[in-house]
């Protein structure tokens, strides 16, 4: 298929509806619209079915429903419209029900503005809701991972019973680049048995109860230990991560999604003046790529790494518990929305050498 | 031998954990009815609430779904979206329904959702042992209104029937009360309209229904079903709200 010029949200709802997901709930909210606007118009004309929620709220508890009968369904929004969606997110995950969202980061606390950000990583990874859940966590780079990584997103949400989110930001969001629609291979995925699509005695299944109450302090472990053992399957299975000129590299810088590609022409700048540099990029920022990672860093020619992010620092807490304190791991970024240009992200590389 | 009666299988052989005298039980019941004699039970979907009837799952034989406190509509609207023949209805209680979930059905009405809402209202939050809801009356004793419920302090019970009968999507909205036979045959035939608006794709249909909390309410079962028919019925007037069916 020939490549075409597309919006980041525009290709991110056509891969959606390639993968076959039907129903979309959503709440408008900056830099985010042109998903459900794009929704709006395709999804009546492939027989499925585009909701505007009265809220974000609303619209994950949809997506609940939606997901509760069996269908292949998804949620998007923006910070601020995200941590709304949490209630429903740990609902989601209690109950073991599939579905994507996808949060095109802005800036925060708060309000906080509607340029990009990586400020809601913690959130993101470490559940954001209540209770102890992970929901998988995908990162793309560019407008066409952020397609790749779509089908990706349901098979794993259908796979693990576990809601999946895409993590990007304003950038992916908004930005125009060529894609390319790949088809994807079939995978095998589980039977939807535990559906609440209508039951009788002649149904030949159980009756299906969507539900994360267990009022029973042993019936609340076992749900619990479920969960724990499928993030442990998770964890050692479905990690992803992009290296870049890691090998020999002296400084490994760490970093995700769009601000990954401006640390690529960093470390470009960089090796211009003779420093070896590399990236570990994680592709899955939940389970994050805890492996990949320490064989990176492993290698004797690393000294340190230095993780870059548009936020106060988040992520760097999991490149140090990967790391361990066995060397050190520094930090450059700021909070809020500041993007950094490729040559304050190189020249705070190469004065970190020199320290 | 002729069998005169006999329990519904739309409810499930579970013993109900609701307490001595509440209306909950005649509810699931008449919904439970409702459902068997239009012989959709193997298409309908019981969406139930946080509140009292938070384990409407364990009663209603039938494929359900727990929602989040006052999100059961939007989920209702997520299940009907997918396959417009399902049959769907949610049971709500008053916080449920008035309060933390007011956003919610107000806009389940106001799109026509094809869903069936069960209201209970027993001026009360039960579950969480008797604190003031948004249809607790003036004057209305609770653990969080000591003193009486205070309508400058907190303003005034709302009413649903009447607020969601003004809304274009609404096909059906009828107020019925659980406190005498003759009531609770009304309010049967109430349920069944309700779910025979949404079969007809009419659009949104709500049946609330006065109920009674003898625990919270600190009455006796008999006192309190006399306790809402002297207090509840004056300022939630029974009757058809909306039916689009009748009108020209």
């Amino acid at each position: 298929m020939a490549k075409k010029l597309m919006k980041g949200c525009e290709a991110v709802a056509e891969a959606a509806i390639q993968a076959g997901c039907h129903y979309f709930f959503g709440y408008p909210i900056t830099p985010q619209n042109d998903i459900p606007e794009y929704m709006a118009a395709r999804l009546p004309k492939v027989g499925g079915c585009f909701l505007q929620a009265e809220s974000e709220v609303a619209a994950i508890n949809m997506v609940y429903g939606a997901a509760a009968a069996g269908a292949r369904c998804m949620t998007s929004s923006s910070s601020p419209g995200i941590s709304l969606k949490q209630e429903g997110m740990t609902y989601l995950a209690g109950a073991e029900l599939p579905c994507v969202v996808v949060n095109m980061v802005r800036g925060g606390p708060g309000l906080g503005s509607i340029q990009p950000s990586q400020g809601d990583y913690f959130q993101a990874t470490r559940g954001g809701g209540h209770g102890d859940y992970h929901p998988i966590v995908l990162a793309p780079s560019s407008v066409q991972e952020a397609v790749d990584l779509m089908h990706d997103a349901f098979d794993l949400a259908d796979i693990y019973r576990t809601p999946t989110m895409i993590l990007a930001d304003g950038i992916i969001g908004q930005m125009m680049e060529p894609v390319e629609f790949h088809e994807h291979e079939a995978r095998e995925l589980p039977k939807k048995d535990w559906a609440a699509t209508g039951w009788s005695p002649e149904s030949g299944r159980p009756r299906a109860i969507v539900n994360s109450l267990y009022i029973e302090v042993d019936e609340l472990q076992e749900l619990n230990d479920r969960l724990q053992a499928r993030y442990k399957i998770i964890r050692e299975n479905e990690t992803r991560a992009e290296l870049y000129h890691t090998e020999g590299a002296e400084i490994i810088v760490c970093a995700y999604g769009t601000v990954a590609r401006i640390c690529k022409s960093a470390i470009n700048l960089c090796e211009k003046q003779g420093l070896k540099v590399g990236m570990f990029r994680p592709i899955t920022v939940w389970p994050f790529p805890e492996k990949e990672l320490a064989a990176v860093m492993a290698q004797d020619s690393v000294k340190k790494a230095i993780t870059v992010e548009i936020s106060a620092g988040q992520m760097v807490e999991d490149v140090k518990l990967t790391v361990n304190g066995t060397k050190p791991v520094e930090f450059y970024g700021k909070p809020g929305s500041y993007t950094p240009t490729a040559e304050e992200i190189a020249e705070f590389i190469m004065k970190s050498r020199e320290a | 031998m002729q069998t005169v009666f006999k329990k519904t299988p739309i409810l499930t052989d579970a013993v109900l954990h609701y307490c001595p005298g509440c209306g909950h039980g005649i509810v699931h019941r008449l919904v439970a009815e409702v459902v068997e004699e239009l012989g959709i039970q193997d298409r309908t979907i019981a969406i139930v609430p946080v509140g009292c009837a938070v384990f409407g799952y364990k009663y209603f034989n039938l494929d359900s779904i727990e929602a989040a406190h006052g999100r059961a509509p939007a989920v209702g609207t997520g299940v009907k979206r997918t396959d417009p023949n399902r049959v769907v209805f949610t049971y709500q209680g008053d916080g449920d329904l008035a309060s933390i979930g007011a956003a919610e059905i107000v806009h389940a009405a106001h799109r026509g959702e094809k869903i069936t809402t069960i209201f209970i209202n027993n001026a009360i939050y039960g579950m969480t042992g008797g604190q003031m809801a948004p249809t607790t009356l003036v004057g209305q004793k609770t653990t969080t209104s000591p003193y009486g419920r205070d309508k400058d302090h907190c303003g005034s019970p709302i009413r649903v029937a009447e607020m969601l009968a003004t809304i274009e999507g609404s096909a059906y909205i009828e107020r019925v009360a659980v406190n005498s036979p003759a009531n609770i045959v009304r309010a049967k035939k109430a349920i069944k309209n309700a779910f025979e608006c949404q079969l007809a794709g009419k659009g949104f249909s709500l049946v609330e229904v006065l109920s009674n909390c003898p625990t919270n309410w600190g009455l006796s079962p008999v006192e309190s079903m006399k306790w809402l028919e002297e207090n509840m019925i004056p300022y939630y007037p029974l009757g058809v709200k909306k039916d689009i069916t009748k009108e020209v």
